[in-house]
């Protein structure tokens, strides 16, 4: 099924660009690959992880970004060739070991690191440019514009790779990652490279000041072969009234602004592939040329302000600029770009008036359907355990009264901030964040703090970085209830999966890491509970908050409610019984359809009455506990 | 074959769950075989849980566009889900746009729980057939039921679109693409249900 393993050179194929830098890294003959899941970058390796035995090659998901490239490294030090690749949190994750191997250098295999960034955050909690750090890593940097350049750029990174001793970052975005386009495939390598590590050699990042240097020298080795790649070009009148500077998915909409607006004439784009470090005779030929230049990128004004800082050194002798971008205002300097705004960017500084269509019609269009289409709210999954774990911290921390909270992180569990958990999430940053929190939260009492808390991570979350918070608290005698959400899989990003699921990348058994047996080798108290017995979870959460001092632990363990519809039958059938539900006149408030909201409970307006949608109800029977009228009644099945 | 319009805008359009990205690459391979330009843009995030979904399909002989079609410029809208095509519509509508509708709704949980209105079909019928140049209204759902699976629903859609003549692709090309996609019982299934759809388009 897996057209990335297809050998097929010179066929015209649609691919993800996720799989195309798969596929570039399977034609650079890459034999070892190594990632935490994360969006928009999840699939690169899990399309290699598909077709790993076929090709011969290892792929794993690792505990975390920063073992997953220490892991991929290990490989390029035995001379194969090895990529990682993650979101940009991961790159923050896995930065404090890249600082150190810029510095080291990489071994004779080539060593590639994909950082695919989320602009608008669209599958992220934060919004970030990774390609910050190859500027603080003096490390190469590569942006793909297109599907066929992701994977050309992929599989040319390992060449460079090797080439200067360096590991080299490919930046995709959403939009590359995750949009899909034509691609000619290349040729697959045969030859199998023996992994061996050389002890005669060293990989160590001292003497920094001086391997700091050779950095320094490699990045002035890499500039000279960026002057003349073939990833930068330029398209346009010889001596434009403006230049567009653009780079990755910027491309794109830079294209479609200067075809959109008829102005290939007065207008000339400069696409660079290779912004760090970048280009600079090439970028002087082409600013030589014109006194306007407006920048084109996602996220960070990061090529505009370098592009800027080279400007200040060529002023006066080559000229000096008016410059469009994100610093004027021109293009947002945060979120997504697109189609819109850059046309609209270039409408206003070419002075070209622009109207997405006909007037009237937009604004009866808008008019006419914005008052029929209702919202598609966030809501967790019917039937999702997430559900039913708030449900019962909501409940315990209710009945303890003592102004309770709870700290938490990234995965499906973040919708715990809003309507579908209840509103009980109050904090949210990085992975394992939740944990670390809590620990400090926990040593408060000190200076008045008397509140319970809690944090929530996810099974994964819980190897990849709460373990290490967990430990804190554990050491510093912190007190708080850390709940872990057992869901048995990497929810959020797709099903892959992690320690505890006992199941390798490529779908081989693996070893259980016990998240149980784990803690209570670290000498806490240890409760487990299934979070759809409400009453037995909101007991054991009430008990633990109420117990004196220390960290405790409580596992929340039922199957992530998509991966259980794949596999079992529901355990319950559930109906409303319309004799016993009361309505509005029960005085629950419509508890099950307003409060608890399960996508398998509708509110049946003419009927007054609450009734089970049997398409999208998957028979958790959580819901028969809510009710105070007893009126949802499940069966065994 | 030859397009009406350099690049030519499709939008898929649907419910997380409902097959829109399948739909979408169907369509996009088998234009790639027909050696046409297509990039896919997809509303990724949280299509599982319930969330509206779109995919952008830019049709080129010239070059590839971006993954993301500028508002007011769809050129064909296909709907998964009726009031998902008045979304697309009001943003992504001109007076010359073309619209293929699934008459089945899936209510949003603000609309189960009470809290929203769905409208009702007339009301989204002649809406969308004063913002269209031309619409097709099909019972997709029902057809797909009927087969066995609601799951059969996005091809269905796929065969209406393939029905309207609306994109420069063959019966043929298609079919072709469906084999390559599925195995067994599944291949012939959604021969039918690809078929059905055509014939859904008068």
């Amino acid at each position: 099924m897996s057209v990335i393993k297809k050998n097929a050179p010179g066929s015209n194929e649609l691919l993800m660009g996720n799989e195309a830098i798969a596929r570039g890294a399977l034609e650079a003959g890459i034999q070892f690959a190594a990632a935490y899941p994360g969006n928009p970058s999840s699939e690169i390796i899990g399309t290699l992880a598909e077709v790993a035995e076929e090709m011969g090659i290892y792929v794993e998901w690792s505990v975390n970004e920063k073992v997953a490239l220490e892991a991929a490294t290990s490989a390029s030090f035995s001379g194969l060739r090895a990529i990682s690749a993650m979101k940009q949190n991961g790159v923050n994750v896995a930065s404090d070991f890249i600082l150190n191997l810029n510095l080291s250098g990489v071994g004779t295999g080539g060593l590639v690191l994909v950082a695919a960034d989320d602009p608008g955050a669209i599958s992220s909690t934060n919004e970030e440019d990774s390609r910050f750090i190859a500027k603080l890593g003096d490390l190469p940097l590569l942006e793909p514009a297109t599907f066929q350049e992701a994977k050309d750029m992929t599989k040319w990174a390992f060449e460079l790779s090797e080439a200067i001793n360096s590991l080299v970052v490919v930046r995709s975005v959403s939009r590359i990652s995750h949009a899909r386009g034509n691609v000619i495939l290349g040729e697959l390598p045969r030859e199998k490279r023996t992994a061996r590590f050389d002890t005669s050699k060293i990989f160590i990042p001292v003497s920094a000041p001086l391997r700091h240097l050779a950095l320094h020298m490699k990045l002035n080795k890499v500039r000279e072969m960026y002057e003349s790649s073939p990833f930068n070009w330029y398209s346009g009148p010889e001596k434009p009234e403006l230049l567009m500077i653009t780079s990755g998915s910027g491309w794109f909409y830079s294209l479609e602004a200067v075809k959109t607006l008829d102005v290939k004439d007065h207008v000339g784009i400069l696409k660079v592939g290779t912004t760090w470090p970048l280009p600079s005779k090439l970028l002087a030929k082409h600013m030589a040329n014109v006194k306007r230049v407006l920048f084109v990128e996602e996220v960070d004004p990061f090529m505009e302000n370098n592009v800027k800082e080279l400007a200040a050194e060529w002023s006066p002798e080559i000229g000096s600029w008016t410059f469009y971008g994100k610093n004027s205002g021109h293009v947002h300097p945060f979120g997504e770009i697109n189609p819109d705004l850059i046309i609209n960017a270039v409408s206003k500084v070419m002075d070209k008036p622009y109207a997405a269509r006909e007037v009237g019609y937009g604004q009866k269009a808008l008019e006419m359907t914005k008052a029929l289409v209702p919202n598609r709210d966030l809501s967790f999954c019917a039937g999702c355990p997430h559900r039913a774990t708030f449900w019962a911290i909501k409940s315990a921390l209710k009945l303890d009264g003592r102004g309770g909270f709870v700290a938490g992180d990234i995965g499906c569990y973040s919708l715990g901030l809003g309507p579908a958990g209840f509103f009980q999430l109050k904090t949210m940053h990085a992975m394992g964040s939740g944990t670390g929190l809590a620990t400090g939260f926990g040593q408060l009492h000190k200076f008045g703090f008397d509140q319970p808390v809690l944090s929530v991570c996810g099974d994964s979350t819980f190897f990849h970085a709460a373990i290490p918070a967990l430990i804190n608290g554990i050491y510093n005698q912190s007190n708080f209830v850390m709940v872990v959400l057992d869901n048995s899989a990497t929810a959020m990003t797709g099903f892959q999966p992690h320690a505890g699921t006992g199941k390798t990348a490529t779908g081989s058994p693996a070893p259980i890491v016990d998240i149980e047996k784990l803690c209570q080798a670290l000498g806490i108290r240890v409760e487990t509970c299934d979070p759809f017995n409400i009453q037995d979870t909101t007991e054991k959460v009430l008990d633990l908050i109420t117990a004196e001092g220390g960290v405790r632990v409580l596992i929340s363990r039922q199957k992530c409610a998509l991966v259980k519809a794949k596999e079992e039958k529901a355990k319950y059938k559930v109906h409303v019984e319309p004799e016993k539900c009361l309505g509005e006149s029960c005085g629950c408030a419509r508890l099950c359809t307003r409060i608890f909201k399960c996508p398998g409970l509708i509110w049946n307006k003419e009927k007054g009455k609450s009734e089970v949608d049997e398409v999208l109800c998957t028979g958790c029977g959580v819901c028969a506990d809510i009710c105070p009228q007893s009126a949802i009644v499940r069966k065994e099945n | 074959m030859t397009l009406s319009k350099d690049p030519l805008n499709l939008i898929i359009t649907g419910v997380g769950g409902q097959g829109n990205v399948l739909a979408s690459q169907l369509i996009g391979r088998a234009l790639v075989r027909e050696s046409f330009y297509v990039t896919i843009g997809e509303t990724y995030g949280a299509t599982q849980r319930g969330g509206a979904v779109m995919s952008h399909l830019r049709i080129s002989k010239e070059s590839q566009f971006s993954p993301l079609i500028p508002e007011g410029q769809a050129d064909i809208v296909v709907a998964l889900e009726p009031v998902e095509a008045l979304r697309v519509i009001g943003q992504y509508g001109n007076p010359s746009v073309s619209a293929v509708v699934n008459s089945r709704p899936i209510f949003p949980t603000a609309v189960t729980v009470g809290d929203a209105e769905y409208p009702s079909f007339q009301k989204i019928q002649e809406t969308i057939r004063g913002l269209t140049r031309k619409s097709w209204f099909v019972d997709a759902s029902e057809i797909a039921l009927s087969l066995g699976s609601p799951l059969f629903t996005n091809i269905i859609m796929v065969g209406a679109l393939a029905g309207t003549n609306l994109i420069p692709l063959t019966r043929k090309t298609f079919e072709e693409v469906i084999k390559e996609t599925f195995a067994g019982a599944h291949l012939a299934d959604n021969i039918k249900a690809f078929s059905k759809g055509v014939g859904l388009i008068k």
